[in-house]
């Protein structure tokens, strides 16, 4: 079966920048797709070149094995990081209006109900919270009944509660088997809805393949984390799997049980102790050098 | 096919509908665009309601090919005149009462007065103690006084007109441009061509509703002049202002700046509130100026109106102004639509 949508060598160059530099991938049916990246990394323009928005410099794109025709805009859904929508409409006035904009659509009761928008129809679309106003793109990003989605940042700027709402928005829709292609800078995000993942830095891929897979393949350890006050012993003779964070250190460890007892045969104090997985974060850290949240 | 005409219009209404709905909720803009004009015309009403004339005025018919003849009398400081090359257009204006006294290079045994005006009169009087009486032959037309009020209602109209398109459609185009509603819209099925049909209409209904409740209004206070058909006047507003939104889509086509559509909107209007004829009349200005004023859809359009509304005029001898008016809209339109983007370019 043809993947959903193929990138092949797509490039943006600006004046001065080269904003994504010869990226290719293929997005299988039925997948969430995560582009994970830092700030100014190239998912937005990446995305956006997909969408139709922004002319690529080089480079090909393939819907269902076709280059994008009146049928990709007809059955793909789109939110931005930032839109404003048009004022002095209520909520309900904006569904209406996108909903007339397409010949097949979702029913409008069961897109209200699915983003959870029935408190927000009588309200001024300009004025919802943010996490409101996300909902009702989200709305809009459905309207049409779309085959593949298109998230950009969607939880960028929200509070926590916000952010798990959408969280489980997304899931929702990903249970309805829809494509969804999405980017994020929280790998705690590409983690929990992702299946399928590229980490991009400086408009070029660094690394493909499933959250899981991809910690399997870089880490082979777990991190024991001390705080600096408790650790009275010279470090040094942990080297090299020890690293010094800002008020504690982290010891790189592929057997828990090991390094524990090391750290009690030296009189170490524990109570600090933290043993945690490695996460999207450091992989990132350990492939660029530099945090995601630079 | 019919689906496909059906689509395209439902889209252009939901459109068109949402795009009202902004207009009318919008408290200051929708107050200003009725205040506006009222404001304008009560104040020249007021400032016009003495007396106005303090010269008189001669008009003097010259043939294209002729030399100005050397008329004595148009030497005296108190006198002002002027030169028409359109006999017709100088007896209308004679009728009017905008001339006191018409001579005509062709024939310089006749004068024309106007037996209703009494500055007519006066002029006659003063003309024939100058020239003698026996030479002249006495030539006369009757008509009812054009105040300037009347004369200058129809320009106004149109200014409010050029106003409300020009700004109307810039300003938002590019604001939506700005704050990413174009973006928005772009990635549904919706085309260039439905947007800005949607738009145009929006607009056109809006400023067909306002101009014609600020006919009414000013109307009632002033009760001007209109002697035409008001199917033909409205015909006419409906051609100019097709072709000043169509104007200002190709001002607003690639800029999301406000600053720079503000600048240039302005730079689009300030011609036409002077060239237009909105104000004073430029039956006395040099060729180049009269050219360039035919190249703005203003005038054309407060032209007509003013043949309508004065004189009296039908549509079909005012075929001039509509084929002028229908051609700036269609290449206008076909430009913007060549030129617009979604995005900022």
């Amino acid at each position: 079966m043809a993947p959903i949508l193929e990138v092949k060598h797509l490039r943006k160059e600006y004046r001065t920048v080269v904003a994504v530099d010869d990226i290719s991938f293929q997005i299988p049916t039925g997948v969430c797709f995560g582009l994970l990246g830092p700030n100014g990394a190239g998912k937005t323009t990446t995305i956006e070149m997909i969408e139709g928005i922004t002319r690529p410099t080089g480079g090909e794109i393939f819907y269902k094995g076709k280059t994008r025709n009146r049928e990709f805009s007809l059955q793909a859904g789109i939110q931005f990081q930032s839109t404003s929508i048009m004022e002095k409409l209520k909520a309900r006035e904006i569904l209406e209006l996108f909903h007339g904009l397409y010949p097949k659509t979702l029913p409008m009761d069961e897109l209200i109900e699915l983003c959870d928008l029935e408190q927000l129809l009588e309200q001024d679309a300009t004025k919802l919270s943010g996490g409101q106003k996300q909902r009702l793109m989200f709305a809009l990003a459905l309207i049409n009944d779309p085959e593949i989605i298109f998230l950009d940042e969607p939880t960028s700027g929200l509070d926590p509660q916000a952010r798990h709402n959408l969280w489980k928005l997304i899931e929702r829709i990903k249970g309805r088997g829809k494509n969804v292609l999405l980017t994020t800078h929280y790998m705690e995000e590409a983690e929990i809805l992702c299946d399928h993942l590229i980490i991009i830095d400086h408009g070029r891929i660094i690394s493909e393949g499933s959250p899981k897979a991809l910690l399997k393949q870089h880490f082979g350890y777990f991190y024991v984390c001390i705080d600096k006050t408790d650790m009275h012993i010279d470090i040094h003779q942990f080297e090299p799997g020890i690293k010094e964070r800002n008020d504690h250190y982290e010891i790189q460890s592929q057997s828990v049980e090991d390094t524990l007892q090391r750290l009690i045969h030296e009189g170490v104090q524990l109570n600090s102790l933290r043993v945690r997985q490695p996460t999207l974060e450091d992989l990132f850290l350990k492939l660029t050098g530099h945090s995601l949240r630079d | 096919m019919i689906d496909r005409i059906v689509n395209f219009w439902r889209v252009v209404y939901v459109l068109m509908m949402a795009r009202n709905k902004e207009f009318y909720r919008d408290r200051g803009v929708m107050i200003w665009s009725f205040l506006f004009p009222f404001l304008i015309v009560a104040a020249i009403g007021f400032a016009f309601s003495g007396g106005e004339q303090t010269v008189f005025t001669v008009g003097v018919y010259v043939p294209a090919a002729q030399a100005d003849p050397d008329i004595p009398l148009l030497r005296e400081s108190f006198i002002k005149h002027v030169t028409y090359d359109d006999f017709d257009q100088a007896l209308d204006r004679l009728r009017n009462f905008q001339v006191d006294l018409l001579l005509s290079a062709e024939q310089p045994d006749y004068y024309w007065m106007n037996e209703g005006s009494p500055t007519s009169r006066a002029m006659e009087r003063l003309f024939l103690a100058e020239n003698g009486r026996a030479a002249m032959q006495r030539q006369t037309v009757t008509g009812q006084e054009i105040r300037y009020v009347d004369w200058v209602i129809p320009g106004v109209l149109g200014m409010n007109l050029m106003f409300g398109c020009l700004f109307g459609i810039g300003y938002v185009i590019v604001r939506y441009r700005k704050n990413g509603v174009l973006k928005r819209i772009q990635v549904t099925p919706v085309t260039p061509l439905q947007f800005l049909t949607a738009q145009v209409l929006s607009r056109l209904l809006v400023m067909v509703v306002v101009s014609v409740i600020i006919y009414a209004g000013c109307d009632l206070f002033l009760n001007f002049v209109m002697r035409g058909s008001y199917l033909d006047l409205i015909i006419v507003a409906l051609l100019g202002i097709v072709a000043m939104i169509a104007f200002a889509l190709i001002i607003a086509s690639r800029t999301a700046s406000e600053e720079l559509a503000n600048g240039l909107l302005n730079l689009a209007t300030f011609p036409m509130l002077l060239l237009s004829e909105v104000w004073f009349s430029l039956d006395e200005a040099p060729n180049w100026l009269i050219f360039i004023s035919q190249c703005l859809p203003l005038t054309h359009a407060v032209q007509a109106a003013r043949e309508i509304m004065l004189n009296g005029a039908g549509l079909g001898s005012l075929m001039y102004h509509v084929w002028v008016l229908l051609a700036m809209s269609i290449v206008f339109l076909a430009a913007a639509s060549v030129l617009f983007r979604w995005n900022e370019a």
